[in-house]
């Protein structure tokens, strides 16, 4: 039944799926992608129980269990950030090899203008270069209809579809029409269990055959109709646009553009129709929300006798997210008149909130560590990366998940000391043990401290996977008991904690302490969900 | 017609329930929609602004160009101020006159007030204080949201109360009606000072 509603795009994209017939869905938390997830862990079947919703320890485990999921024939999807494309892309590459059976989507959530990330990647050059196909959404009603899209599409040619979203699509809401839901597919194994072994033998068959299907997967980006020629009266110029550029190419001419529009949506890159566009065009404009790939595709090294604007030639920003505004510079529109910019407003960074158990255990290490000259601090992604701004400034690096503790082991190899580490229980979890497995086999001289909230807490709270059970990973992995210690980081134990931290940078070795306090924001909500019951 | 909205203020002040409500009544209205959100790293008490955009008409762009907004609704003075750049001539703006201190170098209030006096279009109002004397000292956010139905034109005030009623209803009826006694208080302030 047809039915509207108010969704993010997020929300729009994890509908779709659940319409077009989804059995699972994992994830790792991460903006803009985590509403995903949510949503689906919040509908009538993630509640029921009848599509897999729980978070995964991380991206690469998420990516695996939903190629498990495929391969048992139903249709599954991967979700993350940006980044988390990183830390799952062996599987994610290899995924192309495997092939899919049930129908597999990979959405990746891309952060150009990295509003809460350390990079502006893009996930579509991991698709161009595993050999698969990409669908990038331009809006919120095209979010709801192309993952269903993806689905078949990825049944049909037994191929993973990566879906790429931008932050503006993700957390922006629009009103979506829905249309009916599928039935979800039983279980049936592959026809082709050759490719699902990977061994030389059977990947060189394989290789063979995607150089093959790639070219088909362009031809459909030709004739599918996803990707659309807008003619237009002007031949002065032709634009590409991907994905939500389209918006603000559309948001500057109001009664329809006067240039030729391809309008992209769907690749690998749709050569015939760009051949097109420079058939009859004088000049090109690319305007890619994210990093110039179609531009360096078009570009490549040698001179063209067409001449094509971009953001590498500086007719667009080189980095950061478009908007209306950059777009008038570009198609050289004076600006609109405004307002003149205010002179008294000063910036408000973000900050720990108050109250949050991250303060006070900064405020002990702090405190011990002015005793130690040479002491270096090594901090990983989380709410306690902002323990780097005032009044903290607790640390010196951080760079991405996990790489508190491996760093500080490589630190401690160099001769630093002390050499402490300090990481989140969500990361811990998601990247940390392993190297602390590392740590413990070289007997490395770290103080890793996990600061242990009981939650993920700067995406808003989802569970961690290692709740209540961290020591035992610490001693499982095999940490001496003795120097895994517990501290509750609250300012009236700062003389306890700070003996603590002082003894365990003394003791020559791994040592891990654990500071738990539940995060004040998480804690809240359990508090008001005890006084309903 | 179109109206494109900047809402803002300090991360967890309620600048979305806000949106929520407007959104609600644009749904039910059949008025088209685009609500561009602030998730994640930002939200931790620093500044959070929404670009909120209704038209009868489609809606390209989920943000809105420098010269274009027509109304910035802001719980924070000063926050205010931040987005001014994007209003045009004629715009309004729909203030909080009450400052969230939470920085070392926040301007003098004489300062921050002298500069939004000189906006043109403004409407300051002392939503915590009009919030306590109709005795709904949580619903600060619906006091300014009242204050902005003055002059926000895609939707009329019994939408938005509409909204408000479906909103909170799932937080029962005294809930409701004290976000109702706030959206009013606002209005009426609004409609005297504008």
């Amino acid at each position: 039944m047809k039915s509207k509603h108010l969704l993010l795009g997020d929300e729009a994209l994890a509908l779709g799926a659940l319409h077009a017939g989804l059995s699972g869905v994992w994830a790792y938390p991460g903006t803009p992608s985590t509403e995903i997830t949510e949503f689906i862990q919040k509908s009538e079947q993630g509640r029921a129980g009848s599509v897999h919703c729980r978070w995964s320890a991380n991206e690469k485990t998420a990516m695996e269990e939903a190629l498990g999921m495929s391969y048992a024939g139903k249709r599954a999807m991967v979700c993350m950030k940006h980044v988390g494309m990183n830390v799952c892309a062996d599987a994610f590459v290899n995924s192309a090899v495997t092939g899919a059976n049930g129908g597999l989507v990979i959405v990746a959530c891309d952060d150009p203008s990295l509003h809460s990330s350390q990079n502006e990647q893009d996930s579509r050059f991991y698709a161009d270069f595993a050999m698969m196909p990409c669908f990038e959404p331009s809006s919120q009603q095209e979010a709801y209809e192309m993952v269903r899209c993806a689905f078949d599409y990825s049944e049909k040619n037994r191929i993973p579809v990566l879906m790429r979203m931008t932050t503006r699509m993700a957390h922006s809401r629009a009103i979506v029409e829905t249309s009916e839901q599928l039935e979800q597919n039983e279980i049936h194994f592959p026809e082709n269990p050759r490719q699902w072994v990977t061994l030389p033998v059977n990947a060189r068959v394989r290789n063979d055959q995607l150089v093959k299907d790639i070219l088909s997967f362009e031809e459909d980006a030709c004739t599918m109709g996803q990707n659309k020629y807008i003619d237009g009266p002007d031949n002065s110029m032709g634009i590409i646009t991907c994905g939500i550029a389209y918006n603000y190419l559309m948001e500057n001419y109001p009664d329809g553009c006067p240039f030729p529009v391809l309008k992209l949506t769907q690749y690998p890159l749709p050569k015939k129709l760009v051949r097109k566009l420079a058939a009859e065009c004088k000049s090109i404009m690319v305007v890619e929300e994210g990093q110039p790939l179609v531009e360096k595709l078009l570009r490549g090294v040698l001179e063209l006798p067409i001449d094509i604007k971009g953001r590498l030639d500086g007719t667009l920003p080189r980095t950061g997210e478009l908007n209306p505004d950059v777009l008038r510079v570009a198609l050289g529109m004076k600006p609109l008149e405004a307002h003149a910019a205010a002179t008294v407003t000063v910036p408000r960074p973000p900050a720990l909130c108050q109250g949050c158990g991250h303060r006070d255990f900064y405020t002990a290490l702090n405190n011990v560590l002015k005793n130690y000259e040479s002491a270096r601090v090594f901090a990983d992604i989380g709410c306690y990366t902002l323990g780097w701004l005032a009044p903290f400034h607790a640390f010196q690096t951080c760079v991405e998940m996990g790489a508190s503790l491996t760093m500080s082991i490589g630190a401690a190899n160099a001769g630093v000391h002390p050499s402490v580490a300090v990481i989140g229980d969500s990361t811990f979890t998601h990247s940390g043990m392993t190297g602390l497995l590392d740590a413990v086999n070289e007997k490395a001289n770290i103080t890793l401290c996990i600061s242990d909230n009981l939650t993920t807490g700067m995406t808003g709270g989802q569970d961690s996977a290692g709740t209540g059970r961290l020591e035992q990973i610490c001693y499982g992995v095999g940490v001496d008991p003795a120097h895994v210690r517990v501290i509750v980081p609250l300012p009236k134990n700062y003389p306890d904690m700070e003996k603590v931290i002082d003894e365990e940078i003394n003791y020559k070795g791994v040592s891990v302490i654990i500071a738990r306090r539940e995060c004040i924001q998480t804690a809240k909500r359990h508090a008001k969900a005890k006084a309903k019951q | 017609m179109k109206q494109d909205i900047i809402l803002c203020g300090v991360g967890g002040q309620g600048i979305l329930s806000i949106a929520t409500i407007i959104g609600w009544a644009a749904l039910k209205e059949g008025i088209y929609l685009k609500q561009a959100e602030v998730h994640g790293m930002s939200q931790r008490g620093g500044d959070v602004q929404s670009n909120l955009r209704l038209s009868d008409a489609p809606i390209s762009s989920d943000l809105i160009a420098h010269g274009a907004c027509d109304l910035i609704i802001s719980l924070e003075p000063m926050e205010a101020l931040r987005y001014v750049q994007y209003l045009n001539p004629n715009g309004w703006v729909i203030t909080n006159t009450t400052p969230f201190v939470n920085i070392p170098n926040y301007p003098e209030m004489e300062a921050v007030n002298d500069e939004l006096m000189k906006q043109g279009n403004v409407i300051m109002i002392d939503v915590d204080a009009i919030a306590k004397e109709v005795k709904s000292p949580r619903s600060a956010n619906m006091v300014l949201l009242g204050a902005a139905a003055s002059v926000l034109e895609m939707l009329k005030p019994e939408q938005l109360l509409e909204g408000i009623t479906n909103v909170f209803a799932s937080k029962g009826e005294a809930i409701v009606e004290t976000n109702i006694a706030a959206f009013k208080a606002g209005y009426e302030f609004a409609q005297k000072n504008k």
